[in-house]
């Protein structure tokens, strides 16, 4: 790339990964994406960052050019050793993808969600009338984690026993995205005897049968993945599926607590809850950030980009662009944001997306039914991740209707 | 920029005229024509944008790929064999005069 060309590109002297910006990104968001299309970070010479909604979208739906098998954080896997084996559908490119993601599409998909609608939906109904009954919790640990950890595992079929092991889990994959900060170190502590809870229960004897763990056995039974894979992918849901949801729930219940008037249109009309909990996935996206590396010399947006050059794809950037989005840093629950990036885009779409807006769905709903109001009863605290936004407390009363 | 109908699931019609290598998700949505959720944003990972391909022109599309016939599977709407989902059809100057209907209802 001639030295010209490099120079079109702003560079600005932000850190994603600081502490302010995790806290609040927001500013941070709107002067990269006012910066330019693409544009570089000075405290990360190597990479370019995408923040815009345009370009955000573009480099997810090209994957043959911005491949994922060279890692979906920060780290360059061309150059730097993973530091787990790579996920055989997060970290993998066509043709390997393809047959992975097949058979996670169809134990994910809306029709076998469809199947754990009514079980969902009970357990978010009984949920919600002990919060109801409590009047006064907290909206993390009282609701928004404890219910992803009941039903979704279950759902895999992991035994009642140690769940804690997912969250922690969880927050280390998600931070291992980032740099090799205290964030990361600090989660890594116990990256020992977590990984090995974790890969033990990918095994087969340790889920019931029938479940989707199971389902992935039996996929590689039929022959459509080998028996080598099947931990891997039961692992994809282990690491992918908790963590994720939690923080969604968490991030809508933050919204509606903030916007008592959007509350009310949902409590005057519960229909609202799935376009309520997709408008807080657009306005406070779980997973922030991923990122692409350039399979070749190419560009985007007109911008030349050297192969192997990791790309940033600020995906909470482009939720709240205005080029994209009217009034974008509104929450308003009748918006329908169809388009938004909190699940990503393209073949590498979360594939969990359908259960994801389920357990959203019928939290919502319950509460909708249940709860007259929302109010904020103290001040909340952020867990810090280097790719999630995650609220470690969220203290509210809940006025029952 | 090829002009295409929908037809609405209580008989209405609307027409437009799509920009070349949208989406006919895209393009029905970003018209303002109801009836297409697109809840994952054409990802083929939702089958709310289902649509019915007028039988006239149901051949003259590329076929689908695996992970639309998957998402077909899932239409909330009855399937037929003119079923398509809305977000995989790349419109372009071949698809001029196109007709679909939108089934009455995604979810």
């Amino acid at each position: 790339m001639s030295p010209s060309a490099a120079a079109t590109i702003p560079e600005l002297d932000l850190d994603p990964y600081a502490s302010a910006n995790l806290l609040d990104p927001y500013p941070m968001h709107e002067a990269l994406r006012e910066a330019g299309p693409v544009v570089r970070l000075k405290p990360y010479p190597t990479l370019v960052a995408c923040a815009r909604h345009e370009q955000v979208h573009a480099v997810l739906n090209d994957h043959a050019t911005f491949i994922s098998s060279a890692g979906v954080g920060l780290a360059n896997f061309n150059r730097e050793t993973p530091f787990r084996p790579r996920s055989l559908i997060l970290e993998a490119d066509p043709p390997l993808h393809t047959q992975a993601r097949a058979v996670l599409s169809r134990i994910l998909s809306p029709k076998a969600v469809m199947q754990v609608r009514a079980t969902f939906t009970e357990v978010a109904e009984a949920m919600v009338e002990r919060c109801v009954a409590k009047g006064r919790i907290c909206g993390i640990h009282d609701l928004a984690q404890i219910y992803p950890l009941k039903v979704f595992p279950d759902a895999v079929g992991l035994e009642d026993d140690g769940r804690e092991n997912l969250l922690l889990y969880g927050d280390l994959i998600f931070n291992s995205m980032g740099p090799r900060n205290e964030l990361l170190a600090r989660s890594a502590e116990r990256v020992g005897p977590v990984t090995e809870w974790i890969m033990a229960h990918c095994r087969r004897e340790h889920l019931r049968p029938g479940g989707f763990g199971d389902q992935i056995w039996q996929a590689a039974d039929a022959g459509e993945i080998t028996h080598g894979q099947a931990p891997l992918l039961v692992r994809s849901f282990l690491s992918a599926g908790v963590d994720t949801t939690i923080n969604g729930l968490g991030n809508a219940l933050y919204a509606l607590a903030r916007h008592p008037e959007q509350y009310a249109r949902l409590h005057a009309d519960p229909a609202l809850a799935r376009p309520a909990f997709e408008e807080a996935l657009r306005w406070e996206s779980t997973a922030q950030t991923f990122y692409r590396t350039a399979a070749r010399d190419c560009e985007i947006a007109g911008v030349p980009l050297a192969a192997d050059t990791k790309v940033l794809c600020l995906l909470a950037a482009a939720n709240r662009d205005p080029r994209k989005w009217p009034a974008p840093d509104r929450y308003d629950i009748e918006r329908r944001p169809s388009g938004h990036m909190a699940f990503g885009s393209g073949i590498h779409g979360c594939v969990g997306q359908a259960i994801a807006r389920l357990e959203g769905e019928v939290v919502l709903t319950a509460l909708a039914r249940r709860v007259k109001r929302i109010e904020v009863a103290g001040p909340h605290t952020r867990r810090l991740n280097n790719t999630l936004r995650a609220l470690d407390t969220l203290p509210l009363e809940l006025i029952p209707a | 920029m090829p002009d295409i109908t929908l037809i609405l699931a209580d008989g209405t019609e609307r027409h437009l005229a799509a920009p070349d290598g949208a989406s006919l998700m895209a393009a029905a949505s970003g018209a303002g024509v109801p009836g297409i959720v697109a809840e994952c944003g054409g990802s083929a990972m939702c089958a709310t944008c289902h649509v019915y391909v007028d039988e006239a022109w149901a051949g003259r599309l590329p076929a689908p790929l695996a992970n639309e016939l998957e998402m077909l599977e899932c239409t909330a709407a009855e399937r037929r064999p003119t079923s398509r989902l809305s977000c995989q059809i790349k419109l372009g100057a071949e698809l001029q005069g196109l007709v679909v209907r939108i089934p009455e209802r995604q979810q």
